[in-house]
């Protein structure tokens, strides 16, 4: 099982639904986000071209932040999820300061936390919030290893690309492009 | 043109607009921790070499401030955690992958190893030191016959401690100005150097003092060489550690660098300690207050700077 999300930049309009209702699903304390919208703008006026991503963890499959976690807080969970175990995280940094992608933040609580795929929906067979309340239903979420799931066969079937894979990350969330 | 903009708002506290994750407590431990490493290393080689009385200052005193040393950057470590009540849990995994696991393991058996070593030799500086208690008494009395051993295992973990607050920044991918592996060998020979000066301060002894200078001597052509050598392997890489060069090469941590690192911290003192072997009158405290300067500072930019530098995307 690996787990993946493809988002469609050209469906995309940057309404910031999905932030909204991860910070409700999962009580992302106030300030705070698991997930953002980045807006891009390529070109000078009048030929400007404009993409708009749903960025969060890529859940990547060569994670740093695992890699570096001193406590093994930081873990690779079903279908390649990355977690971190509350009472395991010492609050000591190495895992934001190794993200490339800045997707973790340190919970006022003292933990770090981050996007969980939300892990507890998808257990019930349900799509992850972002991806359930999506006005343009840019986003898919599913099983990699199942060629009939939603991510398998929008990524067969369109171009896309991940964020800095020369990092050597191997990030898990597919930019439809 | 390209602009990328972040439109939903987000201000994570210490990502937002910049990684600021990590404050004073990690540089000041990243000093401490080099400078305890430099002074076990040359306590554990020369009392080896069988050369305790010819540099008491490098075997026997120096050593004495380096449990204080040790325990006050883990303080700085403690401090800086945000979860501190599961500190524990960093002893409940072994984990090889991360540095900073296996830096905490070898704190964890080099700080009993520095305690052992003051005790060993605080009766030898304190002539009226009096232990009170006969088990205390006889505890040392036993470790003093496995005093060759002890050495031993303490030049290998200073070592280790020494080159592991270079790793510990090093393995970060992420930041692109700390992921080079010259780091390690820069730290390490930088926490030796510092070793040296803070045992020149402390000597007493002109003969011992000259040995010192001239290790430090030939430590800061080291650092230098490697300094040149980092920044050579960052102008010949990727675009995003090029640019992590660009605050050391015109950016704003040049003149901090380059003036009070490399000219203050390295290259003064290496003229004075010239100096001082051709006999000409310096004062000697000169030389080493400005190497342990140099070595606060580096570690201090480095670890600023470095969560400055980031990939782009």
């Amino acid at each position: 099982m690996r787990y993946a999300m493809a988002v469609d930049t050209k469906k995309c309009v940057g309404c910031s639904d999905c932030v909204v209702a991860c910070q409700t699903e999962n009580d992302v304390p106030i300030g705070y986000c698991r997930d953002w919208i980045v807006e891009v703008t390529d070109g000078t006026y009048p030929q400007l071209e404009l993409e708009h991503r749903s960025e969060r963890c890529n859940h990547c499959e060569n994670s740093p932040c695992v890699r570096c976690c001193p406590t093994g807080a930081s873990h690779y969970s079903d279908g390649g999820i990355v977690m971190v175990t509350k009472n395991k995280c010492i609050g000591c940094g190495a895992c934001i300061a190794s993200c490339p992608y800045d997707a973790r933040y340190t919970h006022p609580k003292g933990y770090v936390d981050k996007c969980t795929f939300c892990i507890h929906r998808v257990q019930k067979g349900q799509q992850p919030a972002c991806v359930a309340v999506c006005p343009t239903k840019c986003m898919y979420f599913g099983d990699l290893d199942d060629p009939n799931s939603d991510v398998s066969k929008v990524i067969k079937k369109r171009k896309y690309k991940t964020l800095i894979p020369e990092a050597g990350t191997k990030p898990q969330l597919y930019f439809l492009i | 043109m390209r602009e990328e903009l972040i439109v939903s708002g987000r201000m994570n506290p210490h990502i937002d607009p910049q990684l600021q994750i990590w404050e004073w407590h990690i540089p000041a431990y990243l000093f401490l921790g080099g400078l305890a490493a430099g002074i076990l290393f040359f306590a554990g080689y020369f009392f080896i070499k069988g050369k305790s009385e010819e540099y008491p200052t490098a075997v026997k005193l120096a050593p004495i401030i380096t449990p204080v040393l040790i325990v006050l950057g883990l303080v700085f470590l403690f401090l800086d955690l945000k979860h501190k009540l599961y500190f524990w849990r960093l002893y409940t995994a072994i984990k090889l992958e991360s540095p900073m696991s296996w830096g905490a393991w070898t704190l964890m058996f080099i700080m009993p190893l520095s305690g052992i070593w003051a005790a060993l030799n605080i009766e030898s500086l304190f002539p009226k030191w009096d232990w009170k208690f006969d088990f205390v008494k006889n505890a040392i009395k036993w470790l003093r016959n496995y005093q060759k051993p002890i050495a031993w295992a303490m030049m290998i973990l200073s070592v280790i401690l020494g080159i592991y607050t270079g790793i510990l920044l090093s393995a970060f991918n992420a930041r692109p100005l700390w992921n080079t592996s010259i780091l390690g060998p820069l730290f390490l020979v930088s926490g030796m150097s510092t070793g040296a000066a803070a045992i020149i301060i402390l000597s007493k002894s002109k003969k011992e003092r000259h040995t010192f200078a001239q290790i430090d001597l030939l430590l800061i052509a080291i650092e230098l060489f490697l300094i040149v050598h980092m920044f050579m392997g960052f102008r010949a890489s990727s675009q995003v550690q090029i640019d992590a060069s660009e605050m050391f090469l015109g950016g704003d941590f040049t003149a901090p660098f380059w003036v009070f690192v490399v000219g203050l911290g390295l290259v003064i003192p290496a003229a004075l300690e010239v100096m001082e072997m051709r006999n000409k009158k310096v004062p000697y405290m000169v030389a080493p207050a400005l190497v342990l300067m140099g070595g606060l500072l580096f570690r201090f930019i480095m670890a600023y700077a470095g969560q400055m530098s980031r990939w782009l995307y």
